[in-house]
């Protein structure tokens, strides 16, 4: 998590030319949006229907070349959730079965399952939106969705702040382990909270400091939107596909 | 506390999208009468903070450590309108660049980590206020202590939500009980944290801190009358009496993990011919009285989350229509 190989924020893309890299950002977000909700809405005992989506999911990685051991690797943020759902099976009421003298729960099988293969395939496909979209063009994608433009600024200036931020961060903490700074304990805690402080401050004054400098560009309070092609009609269709099947194995599987 | 998608029922999911939606719009609303046109800059860079503070580690025992969560901290230092905007757009950017919470989740994270940290946080910070020294040193209490309820009270948004869309057959007590119970520790971290880092920026701008616009300039200057290390040792000590209150309550019913695994492992496959019909009307008042009480928390837990929100939502709002007025 230390921002010292590349940035935090500009990491998350993947240079490429794939299909995937070349939809829409717009386009890119409503397809992903779509699979995302058919996962979740799903009931979880078509298990059918989730292999069709985690199979697609995974044809899409493969499409999109960011590499499976990247894809994995990001895929860890969901550890902590897994290894809730492990859990789950044991502490779950209801009728149980035996399993190596063990009783799990039928019903908190199926709880185990439905948040492993809902979170998994959430996860992937913000994994394959982050890293087949630059975060400029994601945010341009927003905009032609209608987010408030306000949001979208608020969001943008985030995005570009936060490796600035973090560098300093590294900044202030390698400057006090170079003064012998090396904390074990949670009494020791002090100086890194006065860093945290001091870091706060700093930002504060930043975002003043930026506030002059977009005053003195002629900002008014209102962000000047760039000129930008919105994505035509076939392009909609042919990746609308994706969701429309996972949509259509739903309504297979349930009716 | 980032959940994942499919955590929680969809009904839940879009309720709690809606909430979130129309508060976001109000903070932005809020935000923007309060920062001028400084709001975009302001809070953006406010945002990458809370996200950068997220990523420091601090040690906790030997090779452990914990982090910032930030929702009363932002709350404090930018009030519960720019502070629940700054957290929300947090969550969203997690979720939506880094996997961090699921897509579908978006409404019940940003409920529980943004809106019921921020004003949450902020009604125990008034509330709290009220009863410390007028000087830089009760901010720096009263948000520490704020800090740390405000954990406690987004577990507890959590499991009440589990109650109404949970995705797994555990019962409310369990995860009221565990929730609450993890949490309590972690807010202590959280409130010994956002005291320290409070006290940092008190110490240089404290003109910047929203919750000390109260205080005058000699107030800020008068030497607080209580030293950090007993105020570290008070609020400790009472976040653990808290905890433990807390815990027995929702722990008095016969649950809890180990309690669950005896009755799953033992009573069912072992006593179920020998006791036969009896057994099964033993457990069934069991469960009438076990749903009763787990009613009755989540009522008391609920009236709790919903009064403090409430009450920082309101005067949130009636601080700055004044601020406005004046």
């Amino acid at each position: 998590m230390s921002g010292a190989h590349g940035s935090t924020v500009t990491r998350l893309y993947v240079a490429g030319n794939s299909r995937i890299h070349c939809i829409s950002p717009e386009v890119k977000l409503v397809a992903v949006f779509a699979v995302v909700v058919v996962g979740a809405v799903t009931p979880r005992t078509e298990v059918a229907a989730f292999s069709v989506y985690v199979v697609a999911a995974w044809i899409v990685v493969a499409m999109s070349g960011i590499g499976f051991a990247r894809y994995l690797r990001r895929l860890s943020v969901i550890v902590p959730f897994v290894l809730f759902a492990l859990v789950i099976p044991f502490i779950s009421g209801g009728e149980s079965v035996n399993v190596a003298g063990i009783a799990l729960s039928i019903d908190g099988l199926w709880a185990m399952w439905n948040v492993l293969v809902k979170a998994g395939l959430g996860a992937t496909m913000s994994i394959v939106l982050s890293s087949t979209t630059p975060v400029a063009d994601l945010l341009h994608g927003l905009t032609r969705l209608r987010v408030p433009r306000l949001l979208v600024a608020i969001i943008s200036f985030m995005l570009r702040y936060i490796d600035v931020l973090v560098e300093q961060l590294g900044r202030m903490r390698r400057s006090m382990v170079a003064r012998g700074h090396d904390p074990r304990w949670l009494w020791q805690v002090k100086p890194i909270a006065s860093s945290a402080g001091a870091l706060f401050v700093r930002s504060y004054e930043r975002g003043e400091r930026v506030h002059q400098a977009m005053l003195a560009r002629g900002y008014t309070g209102v962000m000047p939107t760039m000129a930008s092609q919105r994505a035509p009609l076939n392009e909609w269709v042919v990746v609308m596909v994706y969701p429309a099947v996972c949509l259509g194995v739903l309504m297979l599987a349930v009716v | 506390m980032h959940a994942p998608d499919g955590f929680l029922q969809p009904s839940v999911a879009v309720v709690t999208a809606i909430l979130s939606l129309v508060l976001l719009t109000f903070a932005l609303r809020h935000a923007g009468r309060e920062l001028g046109d400084r709001q975009v800059p302001l809070a953006g860079v406010a945002a990458a903070f809370i996200f950068a503070a997220q990523m420091v580690n601090f040690p906790v025992a030997a090779g452990t450590t914990g982090h910032l969560l930030g929702g009363a901290l932002a709350a404090v230092l930018l009030g519960p309108w720019v502070g629940m905007l700054v957290v929300s757009v947090v969550v969203i950017v997690q979720a939506l660049l880094f996997a961090d919470g699921g897509l579908t989740a978006l409404g019940y994270n940003t409920l529980n980590m943004a809106i019921v940290t921020a004003f949450g946080g902020w009604a125990t910070y008034l509330a709290v206020r009220k009863l410390m020294p007028r000087t830089s040193g009760g901010v720096v209490g009263a948000g520490a202590l704020a800090a740390g309820v405000s954990v406690v009270l987004s577990a507890a948004a959590f499991s009440i939500e589990w109650l109404f869309g949970a995705s797994a057959p555990v019962a409310f007590d369990t995860v009221f009980g565990a929730m609450v119970g993890v949490h309590v520790l972690i807010g202590i971290g959280e409130a010994v944290l956002t005291g320290l880092v409070l006290s940092a920026v008190m110490a240089s701008r404290p003109d910047l801190v929203v919750g000390a616009r109260h205080l005058t300039s000699d107030e800020l200057q008068a030497k607080s009358r209580v030293g950090m290390r007993p105020f570290l040792i008070g609020s400790a000590v009472a976040a653990v009496v808290v905890g433990v209150v807390i815990s027995q309550f929702a722990a008095s019913s016969p649950d809890g993990l180990e309690r669950v695994a005896i009755d799953q492992g033992f009573a069912e496959s072992a006593n179920d011919h020998a006791f036969g019909s009896s057994l099964f009307s033993d457990y069934a008042t069991a469960g009438v009285s076990n749903e009763t009480l787990s009613l009755a928390v989540a009522g008391i837990a609920g009236i709790a989350v919903t009064l403090l929100v409430g009450g920082g939502v309101v005067s949130a709002s009636r601080s700055a229509r004044r601020r406005q007025m004046v």
